[in-house]
């Protein structure tokens, strides 16, 4: 029998196990050490061996047995130093000699819950396949019965509208002389927002970067005050930056409250200095990406400019509960937060809950039907991203949004409320990049707005993540783009007017897509909100389930 | 494309005048029906202008069971008048084509309007409900002095099929629409001109917001919004709705359907208003190319473009009589001498409203209110 000295390691785990393996290439490497010293968890090292080498010098072959003392580059095998396969390594490496390679038959999560803790981790659902959402087609298209539209020539209107609506029967309006005017007297009209369809969804100062939320602020700004597109942007909870807050800037911000009141301080601070309202706010209940869970801040990005923002000590963690600690009842806890928050701004600002898909979403959505102050639901479906999670949330827990929403609005049809009480869709829209498709999907199948975070984090900034678990460090503080964390080592990685650049890149290409998809349907004049006789889907079950036809 | 022909007139015109607008516009193979709706008639129902006439189409069958939920709901019959059919073309007779004068039911007969209209659509509805899955009753419109004829054929044959040549048969509005919608199954209830407490329309053209309108007209909770075997129908609904059941005066239709731009909206007075209708009504906003002619319980007549103009209208006449067609060649048949000048070409922001009995014609533009 072999001696079994290696072996005899029993719990030491091959790289086999491990999501990725590290590729590196011997007769590449100058052994310069820029991968070991960039990679964000130090899965590889660099390391002395002795080597038994075959060599052959001179004109005739003459091989040689040498033993020899080497420099490599070694990939780990201890499961807190995973490959994330981020691909750092390979960016800084000049000679094309690493990079990582994802291993389909890693037993990754059999291991990685050390110390009895589950795995955590950022990113979003680790689910490859196609989603719902891409597998919808737009079918309904104009030909000879009626001409198609021009996207390059017609003029499209691409709005939609945040707030509670009233409905016809109940505008204050009375004919004088043959007009109509408004009596407003006794009679409250709720605000109500004009915004560009696709909105940046809640991601707060704290789990991203200074750069990369400022990147975003800033690329915000520009669409609405040179683009004329108004985009509106969540902030997330965690406040916002003190000077934003008291800026006419804030017009285009929504605020969050969520279950731990992070940044609320401030914001009430900043209140009577208000020279703009905010778009909206937004009180989260729930998000798609971990529903149940609260929002969790881990201590190591709590640094000074959080500390300061969300007022609380430096590194600990933020974790907010699971749900708002004065909620007992819809009818009533909930009620009343939309009613504080709106008493707060005057009634001017339009207060909307967001909450995680669900198979409870119609309970809520009706109960939120009943309240005329309730400005919309925003649902967040399971493919919605986050910064820091258990891991068994973000891929095991949550509804997906087109069913959700599908049922949702159909809901409000039945109750002839379909325009009064605004859908917001998110969580997965534009997860294989079809951003365009899919908010117009939603669209059609019934939401007033789509909501994006991953999508626009992740293409305004290069991060990393996708569905094979890569990179998805965004909870550590160790973000290799410098797109989640709060060291300035890292986030000097990223500069923040790319990052605005891009945000504008991103919309304005969404927009000419938008109105790749409405011309040939026809459609330009408002936004197709439920018009699902332009949808189909290769699936029966599935054109049964959404209302819609099947074509294959 | 549909053609449309409409006259509005001071005096009774025959029905054959708008249909033989509709043959000057014919091209290609485009004659799969006619609908009709004559309003403020004359001839033999001059004298029952009171009474609710029911227009539709039935079978022996559907006769007998006609007459006796008429009967069993209290309306008696005054006047029938019934076509003298000529079998004509490919046209396929069905048992009886009716236009029949009714005295309400006892109860109702010093009811409000409003109340007798409503029990005129549900009786209608209700007559629909029963034919409508044998096809052994259509009813098409119950309303005082108004008819509706509708068949599937060459419009020409069917005026023809149905005798209107030579029929006393006469009125002060007509619409008519020469061609069923090609986009949806050949269907009488599909057919144009479409008709509710009062309210007609007809369109040229396609409705691609048709699904989101029809489902939010389906939960307005009002038992008249039903059927949309058609895309056009829902410009009817969407008239009756603002006009009647919200209250707006007529040329607020045109801002319904098609609303303005925002900066738009600020330079009209009205702007208030028309800001919360944009909201509150953003689902009926209709989409495609459309030209909607259609007429009021008072007798207005209006032609309205939507705000792309990809469909044709025209209007033309002389004080007393105008026409309303969707092409000039219509109006050159129905009105020869006139001002050609004064033809109207309505375009994105227009609306023409033509008073009762051809009285006035304005051009409302949307723009300035």
């Amino acid at each position: 029998m072999e001696p079994a000295t290696r072996l005899d390691h029993n719990h030491k785990l091959s790289l086999r196990e491990f999501p990725y393996i590290i590729r590196w290439r011997d007769d590449r490497c100058k052994r310069c050490g820029r991968c070991t010293a960039v990679c964000p968890v130090k899965a590889i090292v660099p390391s002395v061996k002795v080597q038994r080498v075959v060599e052959s010098a001179g004109q005739i072959p003459a091989p040689t047995a040498v033993r020899k003392t080497v420099h490599v580059v070694e990939q780990v095998t201890d499961m807190e130093r995973y490959c994330t396969g981020c691909g750092s390594c390979t960016l800084v490496c000049p000679n094309e000699a690493i990079e990582p390679e994802f291993n389909q038959a890693n037993k990754f999560l059999h291991y990685k819950n050390k110390g009895g803790d589950g795995y955590k981790r950022g990113g979003r659902r680790n689910d490859p396949s196609i989603s719902t959402l891409d597998r919808i087609k737009f079918t309904r298209i104009s030909m000879l019965t009626d001409p198609a539209l021009d996207a390059g020539r017609h003029e499209f209107r691409i709005r939609t509208l945040l707030g509670r609506v009233m409905s016809p029967e109940a505008m204050p309006l009375k004919v004088v002389n043959g007009r109509l005017e408004v009596d407003k007297k006794d009679v409250f009209v709720p605000p109500v927002r004009e915004i560009y369809p696709i909105m940046i969804g809640s991601m707060s100062v704290g789990a991203l970067s200074p750069p990369m939320w400022e990147g975003l602020a800033m690329g915000v700004a520009y669409l609405n005050e040179v683009e004329g597109m108004p985009v509106v942007m969540c902030s997330g909870e965690g406040g916002m930056p003190p000077r934003l807050l008291r800026s006419r800037y804030l017009k285009y911000f929504i605020i969050q409250i969520a279950s731990g009141y992070f940044g609320w301080d401030e914001i009430v601070r900043a209140l009577p200095h208000m020279v703009e309202d905010p778009a909206a706010i937004e009180i989260k209940y729930g998000q798609g990406a971990k529903p149940g869970d609260g929002g969790l801040l881990m201590a190591q990005k709590v640094l000074k400019l959080i500390s300061k923002i969300r007022g609380v000590p430096q590194f600990v963690d933020l974790a907010s509960p699971p749900t708002h600690q004065t909620k007992y009842s819809i009818e009533e806890a909930v009620a009343k937060m939309i009613q504080s928050m709106s008493m707060a701004w005057g009634f001017r600002v339009p207060v909307y809950p967001k909450i995680s898909g669900s198979k409870t979403a119609r309970a809520v959505l009706n109960n939120l039907a009943r309240n005329p102050y309730a400005a919309g639901l925003s649902i967040d479906g399971e493919d919605g991203g986050t910064g820091a999670a258990y891991n068994v949330s973000m891929d095991k827990m949550g509804h997906p949004i087109a069913s959700n929403l599908r049922e949702c609005y159909l809901d409000l049809v039945k109750q002839g409320k379909q325009n009064e009480l605004p859908l917001i869709a998110a969580g997965g829209v534009g997860k294989k990049g079809n951003l365009a498709a899919n908010a117009a999907a939603l669209i059609m199948l019934g939401a007033s707005a789509v909501s994006i975070g991953k999508y626009i984090m992740q293409t305004a900034s290069d991060c990393f993540g996708d569905e094979f678990n890569r990179c998805n460090l965004c909870n550590t503080g160790q973000c290799p783009r410098g797109i989640t964390t709060q060291d300035p080592k890292l986030y000097r990685r990223l500069d923040s007017d790319r990052v605005a650049e891009r945000v504008v890149e991103v919309f304005k290409a969404a927009d000419v897509e938008l109105k790749k998809i409405f011309a040939p349907m026809g459609r330009s004049t408002e936004l197709p909100i439920g018009m699902s006789d332009g949808l189909s889907i290769d699936d029966k079950a599935m054109a049964e389930r959404l209302g819609i036809s099947y074509a294959c | 494309m549909c053609r449309l022909a409409a006259i509005t007139s001071k005096e009774f015109i025959s029905p054959m005048e708008p249909i033989l607008a509709l043959e000057t516009m014919k091209e290609g193979h485009d004659g799969s029906g006619l609908g009709l709706v004559l309003k403020d008639l004359g001839g033999e129902f001059e004298k029952l202008k009171k009474y609710p006439v029911l227009s539709g189409i039935c079978s022996r069958e559907g006769r007998k069971i006609l007459d006796e939920y008429m009967k069993r709901h209290g309306f008696i019959l005054r006047h029938e008048w019934k076509p003298k059919i000529k079998q004509t073309g490919g046209i396929v007779p069905r048992d009886h084509y009716f236009a029949r004068a009714y005295d309400y039911p006892s109860a109702y007969r010093n009811r409000t309007l409003a109340e007798k209209e409503e029990l005129l659509m549900m009786t209608r509805l209700a007559l629909r409900k029963i034919g409508e899955p044998d096809e052994s009753i259509f009813a098409f419109s119950f309303y005082p002095d108004v008819i509706t004829i509708k068949e599937v054929g060459d419009p020409l044959e069917v005026a023809e099929f149905f005798g209107l040549d030579k029929d006393t048969l006469k009125a002060r509005i007509v619409l008519a629409q020469g061609r069923q919608n090609t986009n949806y199954a050949i269907y009488l209830y599909a057919c144009h001109p479409f008709f509710i407490q009062g309210f007609c329309s007809m369109t040229n053209g396609e409705n691609t917001a048709f699904v989101p309108i029809r489902e939010f007209l389906s939960s307005r909770g009002f038992p008249g919004y039903i059927g949309y075997n058609s895309d056009s129908e829902v410009f009817t609904h969407i008239l009756h709705y603002s006009v009647r059941q919200l209250g707006f005066p007529l040329h607020y239709y045109k801002d319904v359907i098609t609303p303005m731009k925002a900066d738009e909206i600020e330079k009209r007075s009205d702007k208030e208003a028309l800001k919360l209708m944009k909201q509150s009504m953003r689902q009926l906003c209709i989409d495609g190319p459309n030209m909607v002619i259609g007429f009021t319980p008072d007798g207005t007549v209006f032609m309205v473009q939507d705000s792309k103009k990809l469909r044709p209208g025209a209007v033309g006449g002389v004080k007393g009589k105008y026409a309303l067609m969707s092409e000039e060649c219509g109006i050159d048949r129905a009105v020869p001498k006139r001002d050609l000048a004064k033809d109207i070409f309505p375009m994105k922001y227009d609306m023409v409203i033509i008073s009762p009995q051809a009285q006035e014609v304005r051009v409302w533009n949307q723009l300035h209110g």
